[in-house]
């Protein structure tokens, strides 16, 4: 990359931007037919009831309610991640930050979609907003459900400004770039920019108030999403290691997320010579740490729920223990630490094709932890008699399926709409400031701190 | 005013013959699902009686516990509700407003007795069904939960009867439609507010007990058992 000038680099990252491949189109359309088909499904349910879904008396939450936890918990991929490295400083972050804050602006969007989605009368879901209305009666404010509510819209705003703020000198880059209705479009978004040294002085400020803001939004959102089980009087649920854990687990499989999305769009884009080893070395050894305090804190939940040995909770940890939960308890634990972690610690298996494999297997490891905190501690509650037992329907699989499809091709659009890594910030980073091949995207002096 | 509603249940007079569980169904317009559904563990028996078995074959006793909403004092039911459908009322009821649920079933998963149902689908009865609905109780339709509300309806009808006849209401008076169509007369219902009536004298007997109590849910329902049903060690 040292060797890169920086019209090398703008053409290089403005590649992706122009024009789209056979395969592209067919990958695209495949990826919508997911969606149309979970639309449909979503649709159906909305039609003939929830009875569609898998979801019955005792195991009222199920697939949506973890894919809500689970989006959620990638997107703090990003955010956290990029906001951490940016305070820090960290020089290697520059390729890195813009597809981490994309990750967590469109995982959350599909995640803010689930508590909607699992609703028994999803119509009326506008009533947790906080408006006066002619019914004369304002959201319950102690049900978590509603610090979720605002919780998620903080984050989703805050989180969509931080990913913006850094675009906006390279929109305007491709505003001058461009000609036509193109022109018109990233002229309106680029918000009127030239590059002055008063408008990079602000750009720096902005990004340095939003980088500080974003990290405690980040930590209470999943906080709060674990309250959402927390507060319950439910076995297993009812604890106060949950929102600690919920934080680690989401940013664990966030950068499980991020080191994938890299590693494909290494591929695909042709950017190998812009996500190197060391980017992959580096989030490996992050994924490392966050394996282990996954395990630590799997390790500390069972050992003293096991060793209070109360009945009720004792129910649901020999259930999935040893019981019908098992196979998926020990794929879990396989997922997100006995296969990671030897992939992660030795350095010679530290590459981009083993850390990609390790973030895999712990995107399906987290997963399962979503499932296993909520469908074992539902099934088995106080009363033995009314245990009971939860597989979901087709219907729960299709909408499912539908947003893991639903991420790939918004993230698919993106990378044809902006370029995925920030053309301005790689170009800042080079040792020597050579002059700029397009003054408007190089950052000035009165910018740079 | 002031009427604290609760119920105490003999355990030892309960021989399981669920009748508590039909009346229940016929007085709150509670439809059935079918067999399907109710294979899929849909049913909404706002009312149920638990079986537990006791003992080695072929020495077996067999125990039954009627279980429906315990009408907590500190329900975990009502305070996780976004849209206040589960509140709590002025006397001392868990109440559910269906036209405010938007199915979270949150409550549902709070209430460590699964004593909430919800509606899968929207209710049907077929003809001739539809002619015994109650016009005392509305129907709830898709998507919302519900559960025993202690008969509300009779209460809120026995409490305007008394008003009108300017008197108070008496003991025993009224009745929620299990208590009154129980054959061994194992249910008793009342007002606890009042240290006189006999579910108050229930409740402090000795032989009393809350259901998981340990919880501090604060139920408004009395277990009365033997000693013997805590188990063998206290036999």
């Amino acid at each position: 990359m040292a060797a890169k000038t920086p019209e090398q680099i703008t053409d290089d990252l403005l590649r992706p931007l122009s024009g789209i491949s056979g395969r592209y189109a067919v990958s695209a359309a495949f990826l919508a037919g997911v969606i149309v088909a979970a639309l449909c499904a979503f649709f159906w349910q909305v039609y003939a009831g929830l009875g569609v879904s898998g979801l019955r008396w005792p195991v009222f939450w199920g697939f949506y309610i973890t894919n809500f936890v689970f989006w959620i918990g990638l997107s703090h991929a990003g955010t956290l991640i990029s906001a951490i490295l940016r305070i820090a400083n960290a020089t290697w972050r520059r390729p890195v930050t813009r597809c981490a804050e994309v990750i967590t602006v469109f995982a959350l969007s599909i995640g803010a979609t689930f508590p909607v989605i699992h609703l028994g009368r999803p119509w009326l879901a506008f009533w947790l907003f906080p408006y006066p209305s002619e019914r004369g009666l304002w959201p319950n404010i102690r049900s978590p459900l509603l610090w979720d509510f605002f919780a998620i819209n903080t984050y989703l705003m805050s989180s969509v400004t931080f990913l913006l703020l850094p675009m906006v000198p390279d929109l305007a880059l491709i505003r001058d770039r461009a000609t036509g209705w193109k022109k018109k479009i990233y002229g309106a978004v680029a918000l009127g920019w030239t590059g002055t040294p008063k408008q990079w002085h602000r750009l720096e400020t902005a990004m340095h108030i939003m980088a500080i803001a974003v990290i405690p939004v980040a930590v209470s959102v999943h906080s709060i999403v674990s309250w959402d089980f927390a507060m319950a009087p439910v076995p297993m649920w009812h604890s106060t290691i949950f929102a600690p854990y919920f934080v680690a687990g989401a940013i664990f499989s966030g950068i499980a997320a991020l080191i994938l999305a890299m590693a494909l769009l290494r591929k695909l884009l042709r950017l190998e010579e812009y996500l190197l080893p060391i980017h992959f070395e580096n989030l490996g050894k992050l994924l490392l740490v966050m394996s282990l305090l996954w395990f630590y804190f799997v390790f500390a939940e069972r050992l003293t729920a096991w060793y209070g040995n109360e009945t009720g909770e004792m129910a649901v940890f020999w259930v999935t223990q040893h019981g019908s939960y098992s196979p998926l308890f020990w794929a879990m634990v396989a997922c997100n630490f006995l296969i990671p972690f030897p992939i992660l610690a030795i350095k010679k298996l530290r590459t981009i094709t083993g850390t990609a494999i390790a973030s895999f297997t712990i995107v399906i490891g987290m997963w399962l932890e979503r499932y296993l905190i909520i469908v074992p501690s539902l099934s088995h509650k106080y009363l033995t008699y009314s245990w009971g037992a939860y597989r979901p329907s087709w219907v729960e699989i299709t909408i499912t399926a539908g947003t893991f499809c639903a991420m790939g091709l918004l993230y698919m659009i993106f990378s044809k709409v902006v370029p995925i890594i920030s053309i301005w910030e790689l170009k800042a980073g080079l040792k020597e400031r050579p002059q700029a091949a397009h003054a408007v995207a190089q950052p000035n002096e009165a910018g740079a701190d | 005013m002031g009427h604290q509603w609760g119920m105490a249940i003999d355990l030892d007079r309960c021989n399981g013959c669920e009748a508590c569980v039909v009346a229940c169904h016929a007085e709150n317009n509670i439809s059935t699902v079918g067999e399907d559904q109710a294979a899929r563990s849909r049913v909404k028996h706002w009312i149920r009686v638990e079986r537990y078995y006791e003992g080695e074959f072929p020495d077996v006793s067999v125990k039954f516990m009627p279980v429906f909403c315990q009408q907590c004092d500190a329900a975990p039911c009502e305070p996780v509700c976004p849209t206040f459908a589960s509140y709590h009322t002025s006397e001392g009821l868990n109440g559910q407003v269906y036209n405010r649920c938007i199915g979270t079933r949150y409550c549902a998963n709070a209430c460590p007795y699964n004593a909430r149902f919800f509606n899968f689908f929207n209710p049907v009865w077929e003809k001739p069904l539809n002619l015994q609905l109650n016009p005392d109780v509305s129907v709830r339709e898709v998507g919302v939960m519900e559960k025993c509300t202690f008969c509300v309806q009779r209460i809120k009808a026995a409490e305007i009867q008394a008003a009108a006849e300017k008197r108070d209401l008496k003991d025993g008076e009224l009745k929620p439609a299990c208590v009154q169509s129980c054959p061994t007369r194992a249910m008793v219902f009342g007002d606890l507010s009042d240290p006189e009536s006999e579910v108050s004298r229930l409740a402090n007997s000795s032989r009393g007990t809350r259901l998981l109590g340990e919880l501090g849910t604060r139920p408004k329902v009395t277990y009365l058992q033997r000693d013997s049903w805590h188990g063998s060690e206290n036999a």
